[in-house]
């Protein structure tokens, strides 16, 4: 019997990965897209987390110039932080396969936006591959890294977090055999994104993306599925008739909406989408001649009906209030009878809180009773929004508490603006925060500044991933570790204090409080560490601790000698 | 369309219910159905609700329960009940966690399992496939202890005659 496996498309991204031959995966941690590097190491392959996104895929451009397939992996805003590095590598010739992982999170089960990041591949010029399922998932990785190579062109493949998170079941292929080993070739023109060798790079794109299409009309994965007209006649479905007759309501559908959409219209004809740009516009021409209603479901933002429009198709969108949230079957049913009234509203479940014994509540207490006004970020202690704390005022994207506290302070009136404090935890400070300092130093507001650094030794929001400051690679063996205190006094910073984050409602808070309370009335630039272990990472970081020490042990003997 | 059975789990988090999930779909995996399950999770904090969606069948196409379709609900806190009853199809069965009786079991880390027991009492999973499910989706020492559970939330379905 074939092997059945039941993955998440998360599983089944990394199992894809294997399978195609990548050498090397990098990217930084960010729900839904977390599990797949750490699955890609656990299934033996090489993964890395990088301090941000950026420096993935910048990592991951290097490794595919070199000729190796690579996979780089992040959440739907780590690729604004990446665009960067993307929308010139897309003008360059890559040698290994580069494949981006995109995991857009509409709904925002975990994140502080939905932006589509179906705009990227428009607006970068990268193909883009979307699954509706684990299975497409691991055949659409394996597909990517082929066009990638043949077109030696970035592709992304996007998903969802219904589909990275959804486990469904697989049937995996064969690995590749025969991949030509990494090995450096000049190619100057394709690679030094100088104007002059820009322009024709540009050039090249275009026909590049052209080529694709072509690519995509003949032989692009896409799926035509015939109206099941009655569920105890599954004979007549694809039949020759069903296929030449026209069908009153046709749908165009691609990513996990597809699958929606299939449930909700069994009786539609429907054609699925696997490569979403450049897209294969005459085959969907063809289909949209043979029906009578052409209706585009599609999550998020109208843009596959806007591009068929454009190409002068025929097509029907859903109302607006449909572009907000996740779809599900339901709320096709809706889109398709054309209902605008309003939708029930889902069960409100508890909401998630900081854990009890965490160590942000009691530096959040403090906070709280100090009255600052919190310049905030992203991670677990952003929940410092919420009662009983009430202590966060803003929080935009991750690094940004810095930018904007110094903004606040260079504005403010003097009273208000000695109570802006910036807080940020270890690994957004890492991702974005040391830019952020060095503007503090750079720039300094009248009534100086103060940082916060909320140390808790690891991503605790995204699962207890490491990062550079904790000393630990992704599989957890012992690597350099970056030390807050030592970076922020090379930059310049006046005062530097390491404390221990106080225990909710006790002793440890009246030190803090006061540091914070001296710090404030100085005009000098400050930043704090309040240190404590996530109470759910505690345990694991200490049995890391051991190994490392074991570890360490007869290694250092031998660099005893060797010296 | 083919028959599909829905089954939602709904909980908080830190009572096993993607666990749990897993092992059911891994049961019905093992039977030999198509399944989809699907859950929001990415936030590591404790004690928010969290609810589980798993359909298996001759075929599955979205991996979400429409609500009010669920032919089962599966609830592991009293106080999730109510907010998750609407998922449930008008003659779909709710199974809440009374169903285990006070001080029954040896561990109240094994709810989710036992939970499942008195599941097994109304699907039509053999029994083997999800003995295999446990197996495969637990440590080896806790095998002896969520059987256990398994088997007594199974006897306290069946005598409380769950879904007849
Ligand atoms: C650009 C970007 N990448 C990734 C994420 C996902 N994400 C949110 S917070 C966070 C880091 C949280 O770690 P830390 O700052 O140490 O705080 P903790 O959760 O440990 O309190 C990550 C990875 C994001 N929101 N934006
Ligand atoms: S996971 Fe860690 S950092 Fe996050 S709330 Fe729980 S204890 Fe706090």
């Amino acid at each position: 019997m074939t092997e059945r496996l039941l993955l998440s498309g998360d599983e089944a991204v990394a199992l894809g990965a294997l399978h195609a031959g990548v050498r090397l995966g990098t990217g930084y941690p960010g729900t839904p897209s977390t599990e797949i590097l750490e699955e890609f190491d656990r299934l033996g392959g090489r993964a890395q987390w990088s301090p941000n996104e950026k420096v993935a895929l910048e990592v991951g451009i290097g490794s595919a110039f070199g000729g190796a397939r690579t996979l780089v992996t992040m959440k739907h805003v780590g690729l604004n932080v990446a665009a960067d590095a993307l929308f010139t590598a897309t003008y360059t010739d890559v040698e290994g396969g580069l494949v981006i992982v995109s995991a857009d999170d509409p709904g925002m089960a975990s994140s502080q936006n939905e932006q589509d990041n179906r705009h990227f591949a428009r607006a970068a010029g990268a193909p883009m591959l979307e699954p509706s399922c684990s299975q497409e998932a691991y055949d659409f990785t394996r597909l990517a890294f082929d066009l990638s190579e043949r077109w030696k062109i970035p592709v992304i493949l996007r998903l969802t977090t219904r589909i990275c998170h959804a486990k469904t079941v697989i049937t995996p292929q064969p690995p590749v055999q025969g991949l030509r080993e990494p090995s450096f070739r000049r190619d100057i023109p394709a690679r030094v994104m100088i104007p002059a060798f820009a322009k024709p790079a540009h050039h090249r794109l275009r026909a590049k993306l052209a080529a694709i299409a072509e690519w995509n009309e003949a032989q692009g994965p896409l799926r035509i599925d015939e109206p099941e007209r009655a569920a105890d006649s599954p004979a007549k479905a694809g039949s020759p008739q069903g296929r030449q007759g026209r069908a009153p309501l046709g749908i165009v559908a691609s990513g996990v909406a597809a699958v929606h959409a299939r449930e909700a219209a069994p009786d539609a004809r429907q054609l699925t989408i696997g490569l979403t740009w450049p897209l294969p516009l005459e085959r969907i021409r063809a289909f949209a001649d043979g029906v009578d209603r052409l209706l585009v479901i599609e999550e998020g933002d109208p843009l596959l009906v806007e591009s068929l429009r454009g190409a002068g198709i025929g097509a029907e969108g859903k109302p607006e209030m449909y572009r907000f949230g996740e779809l599900n079957v339901a709320r096709v049913r809706r889109i398709i009878a054309g209902d605008r009234t309003p939708e029930p509203a889902p069960p409100v479940g508890k909401p998630p809180e900081l854990c009890p014994g965490c160590s942000h509540r009691g530096v959040f207490e403090v906070l709280r009773d100090l009255d600052c006004i919190v310049a905030g970020d992203i991670g677990c202690y952003t929940l410092g929004v919420l009662p009983p704390f009430s202590a966060m005022d803003t929080c935009v994207c991750m690094g940004a508490s810095i930018g904007v506290g110094l903004g606040l302070r260079h504005i403010l009136p003097e009273e208000q603006a000695r109570r802006v404090v910036s807080v940020i935890g270890d690994s957004t400070f890492v991702h974005s925060g040391l830019t952020g300092l060095a503007e503090m130093v750079y720039n300094p507001p009248p009534t100086g500044h103060v940082v916060l650094i909320v140390d808790n030794g690891t991503t605790a929001m995204t699962g207890q991933q490491e990062h550079p400051g904790t000393g630990r690679a992704l599989d957890r063996s012992p690597t350099e570790q970056i030390r807050f205190e030592v970076v922020a006094e090379a930059m310049g910073v006046q005062n530097i204090h390491i404390v221990d984050a106080p225990r909710s409602g006790q002793t440890g808070a009246q030190q803090l409080e006061q540091l914070l309370r001296t710090l404030l009335a100085k005009s000098e630039t400050s930043l704090v560490i309040a240190r404590e272990p996530c109470v759910l990472a505690a345990p694991k970081i200490r049995l890391y601790e051991k190994a490392a020490a074991e570890l360490r042990q007869p290694s250092s003997c031998a660099a005893d000698i060797a010296d | 369309m083919a028959f599909v059975k829905n089954i939602v789990i709904a909980g908080l988090g830190g009572q096993g219910i993607v666990k749990a999930s897993d092992i059911l779909a891994d049961a019905a995996l093992r039977a030999g159905f198509d399944v989809k399950k699907s859950e929001l999770h990415g936030m590591s904090q404790r004690g928010g609700s969290v609810t589980s969606d798993v359909r298996y069948g001759e075929r599955v196409l979205s991996p979400m329960v429409p609500p009010g379709e669920a032919d089962v609900l599966l609830v592991l806190e009293e106080t999730q009940v109510a907010i998750n009853r609407p998922l449930l199809a008008a003659d779909g069965v709710l199974i809440g966690p009374d169903i285990i009786a006070p001080g029954a079991l040896r561990n109240r880390k094994s709810l989710n399992v036992a939970m499942l027991g008195a599941l097994s009492a109304v699907l039509e999973l053999p029994e083997t496939a999800w003995v295999q499910a446990i197996h495969a989706n637990l440590a080896e020492k806790l095998h002896a202890l969520n059987e256990q559970s398994f088997a007594l939330g199974r006897d306290a379905a069946v005598k409380g005659a769950v879904g007849q």
